[in-house]
């Protein structure tokens, strides 16, 4: 997999503060908004075709699969 | 003259008379773009045509309108280049705004070394029209206006086709059938094929507008304009002082009312009310609301049928890739028709235009679908993306790549035909195996001149980079292609180098014929007539030039 999973952040929690931060007095609309544009910036910066592939691979198969619970437990 | 008046003439023929039906070599169905090329070519590799066309006049209004630089250059070797590059308006520099503000402009040609534009806008019943002219001039075709096929039946050896005409109907034979007649093709239909794919939801209103309007001769893309919110514009000037108009409605919009002049004029208002001419007069010439697919043929070859154009597959306008890519299947097929109808190839040579313009066709479909999805998104999330894309353009240029009002067309590049060699020796560049043949100036006999016009109709062209030894190559090229294919050898030289006695040479006076090409001393590169590298080597030998001139005529 071209696509690093393994920690590699340099300040994993204050990534993750400013993530929200940065979503802070946004209407859900603008939040849509802000997220499509972070990945189209984020992407650029990865750039190599092949990580851009498994992380779109790896986001879809999270929603579809690992995310879900039984129906009975919710 | 008045392209939009002319009547072409009905002819009985001989056809009609004949106890038993005619056979003819080819008849290709269908007189627009596509099928005149094709009978043009054929004729030139004196190939005798008969072209059928249901019709008598010329297309009505602009369009396909932008040629491409690779239509041009087709144009050039079937006689007509000139005329058409001369009637019409050459454009290289494509701009996009979004709302009333520029995000970015491209040049789709910034080098100015080749003897054609990136594209001319044009209407395409001058294009049909110097065609029509051109195929008049060579005996070799017979032109039959008013006749359309209405019934095929395959033999073993043969097609007959059911002629209908204003004197009735009658039944002609032909070797092989090119069915060259658009996106409804009724050829298609009476062998019971179809085209599958994807129908966009979305409509387009397209005008050509007559006014003195002092726009530049670039091609400009509006999303989401102020003069006509939410959807997408695009303008182009053509010749006479028309412009086209391509105003997106939207899937709701009512086909037959926004045909109307009374919707149309105030949409062509507002567009001028947000340029500097305001108020200035202007006169609709030709209107028509489009909805778009993207389909085509699963086989474009069924028999002794062939397809070609839209008849075999159809995209949307964003691009220019109908009649471009229509002229190259002309292009590919031509030759390879006039090598096996001459006996010089195998049939299986026939298979190889579906081999590599089925590719070709999915390249365009690709492009095509893309820009299409760009332009009318079709969920909310593909709005979200397409809106934020859009945006970010303004300030960053890396969304400027994701932009996509239309991939303009370009020549395909035959990836993995089984007609090329693959490369054993190590190039540089783009060239490769499969690639179109590019053009650079030089000078011969002291003139200048371009390179593709050294390149003949029907014959293979080996481009001998001078070195020590080009007499004993050019005669290695020569012998090897002896019995099998016409070939002609041009030996490209550098200013100083000496002339070689019996070989046709160039100088290839910028240099950019040997960096375009990668040609060092020595090199060889082996086009086939349609102007596609088939193979190259660094040092060419007899036994592998044979090699490489069977396998392009699947001769194997």
């Amino acid at each position: 997999m071209a696509l690093i999973t393994a920690p590699h952040f340099e300040a994993a929690d204050a990534f993750y503060e400013a993530l929200i931060d940065a979503h802070r007095d946004l209407s859900a609309a603008q939040s849509h908004e802000l997220n499509a544009k972070l990945v189209l910036l984020l992407a650029n910066h990865v750039g190599e075709h092949a990580a851009l592939n498994d992380a779109l691979a790896a986001a879809r198969a999270s929603v579809l699969h690992a995310g879900v619970k039984p129906k009975e437990s919710l | 003259m008045d392209f939009q008046q002319i009547v072409f003439p009905y002819r009985r023929s001989a056809d009609h008379d004949a106890r038993a039906p005619l056979r003819h070599p080819v008849v290709v169905v269908g007189a627009g773009p596509v099928g005149l090329s094709l009978a043009i070519d054929l004729a030139l590799q004196q190939v005798p045509v008969v072209l059928l066309d249901n019709d008598d006049r010329l297309s009505t209004g602009s369009r396909a309108i932008c040629f491409a630089k690779r239509t041009l250059e087709i144009f050039d070797r079937l006689g007509l280049g000139q005329r058409v590059v001369d009637k019409g308006v050459s454009w290289s520099t494509g701009r996009v705004y979004l709302r009333d503000a520029p995000i970015f402009s491209f040049d789709l040609q910034p080098e100015t070394t080749h003897e054609r534009p990136a594209f001319i806008n044009i209407q395409q019943y001058y294009v049909e029209g110097f065609l029509a002219k051109r195929a008049m001039e060579l005996p070799l075709i017979e032109l039959r206006w008013k006749h359309a096929v209405v019934g095929v039946t395959q033999e073993a050896d043969a097609v007959t086709l059911q002629v209908q005409t204003p004197d009735g109907t009658f039944a002609l034979q032909a070797e092989h059938v090119i069915a060259c007649d658009g996106a409804r093709s009724s050829v298609r239909q009476l062998i019971g094929q179809e085209a599958k794919g994807r129908t966009f939801k979305d409509r387009f209103l397209i005008a050509d507008v007559k006014m003195a309007a002092d726009f530049p001769a670039e091609r400009w893309f509006w999303f989401d304009p102020p003069f006509h919110p939410g959807q997408s514009v695009l303008l182009h000037k053509q010749p006479d002082g028309v412009w086209r108009i391509d105003f997106q409605l939207g899937w709701d919009a009512d086909p037959e009312a926004e045909k109307q002049p009374e919707r149309i004029l105030p949409r062509v208002r507002a567009l001028l009310a947000h340029s500097a001419m305001k108020d200035a007069p202007f006169e609709l010439e030709w209107a028509s609301v489009y909805s778009f697919s993207c389909e085509r043929m699963e086989r474009f070859r069924h028999g002794r049928v062939l397809f070609a154009g839209d008849a075999a597959h159809r995209v949307s306008p964003f691009g220019a890739r109908g009649a471009n890519s229509g002229v190259q299947d002309a292009e590919n097929l031509a030759w390879k028709l006039a090598a096996v109808m001459q006996r010089r190839a195998p049939d299986a040579l026939l298979d190889s235009y579906c081999a590599e313009r089925e590719l070709a066709a999915d390249e365009n479909i690709g492009h095509s679908t893309r820009a299409t999805d760009f332009i009318t998104p079709k969920s909310d999330v593909s709005r979200l993306f397409r809106d934020a894309t859009l945006q970010l353009a303004r300030d960053h240029p890396f969304a400027r790549s994701l932009v996509n009002s239309g991939r303009l067309s370009t020549a395909s590049t035959l990836h993995g035909s089984p007609l090329s060699t693959p490369d054993r020796d190590a190039f540089g560049g783009a060239l490769g195996p499969g690639a179109p043949a590019l053009d650079a100036p030089l000078r011969r006999d002291g003139r200048d001149g371009w390179l593709l016009r050294e390149l003949g109709t029907g014959a293979f062209t080996a481009l001998l980079f001078a070195g020590a030894d080009d007499e004993s190559d050019a005669h290695a090229l020569q012998q090897a292609a002896s019995g099998v294919a016409p070939l002609q050898v041009l030996r490209v030289a550098h200013d100083g180098d000496g002339r070689s006695a019996g070989l046709r040479t160039v100088v290839d006076s910028s240099g950019l014929i040997a960096q375009r090409y990668d040609g060092q001393p020595g090199t060889v590169v082996l086009l086939r007539p349609d102007q596609h590298v088939c193979a190259r080597w660094r040092r060419v030998s007899g036994d592998a030039a044979h090699a490489a001139l069977r396998r392009a005529l699947a001769l194997h």
